[in-house]
């Protein structure tokens, strides 16, 4: 952290470091794991250090996120390239993804939100995580994923539609 | 049936981020669009199963831990003395941990008869678990400021004073969460070594100022004023115990 001056580390540390819980959880539901998503968040905020210099003093949490989420994007691509290849595909994604019968299960509520949350394609998961568990607004969202306002909403619902449906598959059966 | 309003105006609505007079329009349309309504409550449902798992997941002790130790809160003025300064606040909060734990297990046993081998044990546990409530501290010597700096962050008021005049002068302050429950600590140096005053609310009895030593460092625990006060550091008892009769002093005049 030598390449800060005094100003700039105090500044680091009272604008940037409160958001740690955030750059943990948003790099834990992108990677699916505790253990990757610690180095994932670490490396991310070391980044953030020495980049600060370029950060024009406006959101900080949203500025902070974009580097952890760019951060995962980057090790998921050499350490899980499948992942994101088969993002769009979801036709693909419906047979890796957890089945209702698998879902239905699972009797506790938490460990079915995590596998369904999980399962969705990063883009969808990340929109709802930012959106559900962080708190960010459409534009905060659309900062941190650099897509436009327009993709974020109709991730967001599609993102909700089939978690939604994969839920409510699980616990009671098929609707008429 | 699907209604001519676009699935993303109703997703805008649930998220509260159609303006004023968009939702107003929206709520109007509600009024008698029964798949509209209905996709609303799917919506809330999920939100609420969302977070009732409580999905959230924050920084994990280790991960805080790591980044404490590159990014510790108080800057220390000399570089070389950075990894000494964090070791000493590691094993120092260490101390108070089994000062706590010394507490809950009942005013009878006594540090002494603590093993060596246990307490390693716990310091070794609590140097992973350790969770720092805040990464941010401030560094000064103005008792004031660093009052102030406090104010915001604790419900309780911090006795900050600088006894610089009695030979401990005041660096700074940072904060700490200690089994739960979130805690001051006050930074003083004496003749080159740091002390670390650990402050939180009790609701127990006042007590005489207990002290003990742990790996070659001594530390002195008391109540008074519905405060804890731990004062721990590597430097002479007498030191410790003298900056004891201070703050207690001071705290019994505020």
């Amino acid at each position: 952290m030598s390449e800060l001056s005094v100003e700039d580390r105090e500044r680091f540390e009272q604008l940037v470091l409160p958001h740690v819980d955030a750059a943990f959880n948003l790099a834990r539901w992108l990677l699916r794991g505790r253990a990757d998503a610690e180095d994932v968040a670490q490396e991310a905020l070391l980044r953030a250090c020495r980049f600060f210099g370029g950060f024009n003093g406006g959101d900080a949490r949203a500025w902070l996120l974009q580097i952890v989420r760019n951060t995962c994007y980057t090790w998921l691509e050499k350490n899980r390239p499948m992942e994101l290849n088969m993002e769009f595909d979801e036709e693909l994604h419906q047979q890796t993804s957890a089945t209702p019968e698998t879902l239905a299960i699972i009797a506790d509520d938490h460990k079915r939100l995590t596998l369904a949350l999980e399962t969705l394609p990063p883009r969808f998961r990340e929109v709802l995580v930012l959106r559900e568990l962080e708190g960010c607004s459409y534009k905060e969202i659309a900062t941190i994923t650099s897509i436009p306002i327009g993709t974020v909403m109709s991730s967001l619902s599609r993102a909700r539609r089939q978690l939604y449906s994969a839920l409510t598959n699980s616990s009671q059966g098929a609707c008429p | 049936m699907k209604c001519d309003f676009s699935d993303s105006l109703l997703q805008e609505y649930f998220d509260g981020e159609l303006g004023g007079r968009g939702a107003a329009e929206f709520e109007r349309h509600l009024e008698h669009c029964a798949h509209c309504a209905t996709e609303l409550v799917d919506l809330d449902l999920l939100r609420d199963r969302l977070h009732l798992a409580q999905l959230y997941e924050p920084a994990t002790a280790s991960l805080r831990w790591r980044i404490n130790a590159r990014f510790h809160p108080i800057a220390p003025k000399t570089p070389a003395s950075k990894p000494l300064l964090w070791h000493w606040m590691a094993a120092a909060a260490a101390l108070l941990f089994m000062a706590i734990v010394l507490g809950k297990l009942g005013p009878r046993l006594q540090v002494d008869d603590y093993q060596a081998e246990l307490a390693e044990e716990i310091v070794d546990s609590h140097m992973h678990s350790l969770q720092p409530g805040s990464t941010m501290g401030v560094a000064s010597n103005d008792a004031r400021m660093v009052a102030s700096w406090f104010e915001a962050k604790l419900k309780f008021a911090v006795p900050v004073r600088d006894f610089a005049n009695e030979g401990f002068a005041l660096k700074g302050g940072r904060l700490d969460v200690i089994e739960g429950r979130s805690v001051a600590v006050l930074a003083y140096e004496r003749d080159g070594h740091l002390i670390n005053v650990f402050m939180w609310r009790t609701r127990e009895p006042e007590t005489f100022a207990r002290t003990g030593s742990r790996q070659g460092f001594q530390w002195v625990d008391w109540r008074k004023s519905k405060m804890e006060f731990c004062v721990v550091s590597d430097t002479r008892v007498a030191d410790l115990e003298q900056l004891h009769e201070l703050i207690d002093s001071s705290v019994g005049n505020s």
